[in-house]
């Protein structure tokens, strides 16, 4: 009898789990297009300039990327994956960005670059790029899993004037409209996305950011620890759907 | 730094027609958003493009307001003789940017 429960309770999370959509799946076929076809996807105008920096030296050290690293498309194949993580160095969890400013700090003796810098974000997405079609991975480490308790308790926590958490929008009403656009089930794997309406590239932090400010919250800083946080149990929440790094989103 | 990324195929069959696609990053600013301080942001856009196929032109275009950031040409052209697409996008504050690249055409 206690097998034949576990069975179906096992059935039931693969049901579940069969039930999430990425954000892709709601957009136009044009807009998908856009997405699946390098040649069309403007994120990689971002890529390239970040292929660049990772063979260019940067600060007093005189190391590129590469000198450390090697060949990005097997050294960092998966990494993304496997971010937000805990830094036991820095005793807190932190985001792929991070991580990458942190090399250029320590490793490379350089300055590290501004939040939603041109440089930053061709950095993360031609990281995360090397991921494509990897299943999302997030340490099963002691402190990443706590920042990602926190995280969750945030996206059920409603904040701002108009009183709602994250998942009343994308777990209750996924599917249905917000005005025009429709609301996705808020899976992250597609990040740093090109986004059409910022006719730019972004961060997850920025996309957070812009949902706070819908609901009228306040809006913590980037790089913020609660950021990171929600970053980091979006991660458990997508464990084991495919990477679309770089995402075209409209 | 102006950043731009083509994609055609480096090799051909004369006679082929082939498609060019070119994207390049520009903030493509119309000239009537206001800014933080409530001011006009001044136009900054890329005015033309064109390609050349050996130094003869086989496209143009005329860009202007309401064409989106990092605009995305694609076109066709017919594949002659192997040498060399020139690609030249000029705009708004003496913006400039020229790319080259080659194709090698085999007897069809």
């Amino acid at each position: 009898m206690k097998l034949i429960l576990a069975l179906a309770m096992v059935t039931a999370s693969a049901l579940a789990a069969d039930e999430r959509r990425s954000g892709a799946d709601f957009m136009s076929p044009a807009t998908q297009a856009m997405q699946r076809d390098d040649a069309q996807n403007p994120a990689m105008l971002w890529i390239s300039g970040g292929e660049a920096q990772w063979n260019t030296a940067a600060g007093s050290s005189g190391k590129t990327c590469a000198s450390c690293h090697g060949d990005a498309r097997t050294s960092m194949r998966g990494i993304a994956a496997r971010f937000p993580a805990f830094h036991a160095g820095s005793a807190k969890t932190i985001n792929l960005g991070q991580r990458i400013n942190m090399c250029r700090e320590r490793k490379q003796q350089a300055a590290p670059w501004r939040a939603e810098s041109e440089e930053l974000l061709g950095m993360e997405a031609y990281v995360a790029m090397q991921s494509r079609g990897m299943p999302v991975a997030p340490p099963q480490d002691q402190g990443t899993r706590a920042s990602a308790a926190r995280g969750r308790q945030l996206y059920v926590q409603r904040i701002g004037q108009l009183n709602l958490s994250c998942a009343q929008c994308h777990d209750q009403q996924s599917g249905k409209r917000l005005a025009a656009s429709t609301i996705p089930q808020a899976h992250a794997a597609a990040y740093p996305i090109y986004r059409l309406e910022w006719q730019g590239m972004g961060s997850l932090q920025r996309r957070l950011r812009n949902c706070m400010s819908g609901v009228r919250a306040e809006v913590p800083a980037y790089g913020a620890q609660e950021l990171v946080e929600l970053e980091a149990w979006l991660a458990v929440r997508d464990e084991g759907m495919k990477m679309e790094s770089p995402g075209v989103r409209p | 730094m102006a950043r731009a990324l083509i994609h055609m195929p480096s090799n051909a069959k004369r006679g082929d027609v082939i498609e060019i696609r070119a994207l390049i990053g520009h903030p493509m600013e119309t000239g009537y958003r206001v800014g933080a301080d409530g001011k006009l942001l001044a136009r900054d856009i890329i005015r033309s493009f064109v390609c050349r196929y050996n130094g003869e032109q086989v496209f143009g275009a005329e860009l202007h307001q309401a064409i989106s950031a990092n605009p995305y040409i694609a076109f066709f052209t017919v594949a002659t003789e192997s040498g060399t697409l020139e690609f030249d996008w000029q705009g708004d504050n003496g913006f400039a940017h020229a790319e080259k690249m080659s194709i090698t055409v085999s007897a069809a």
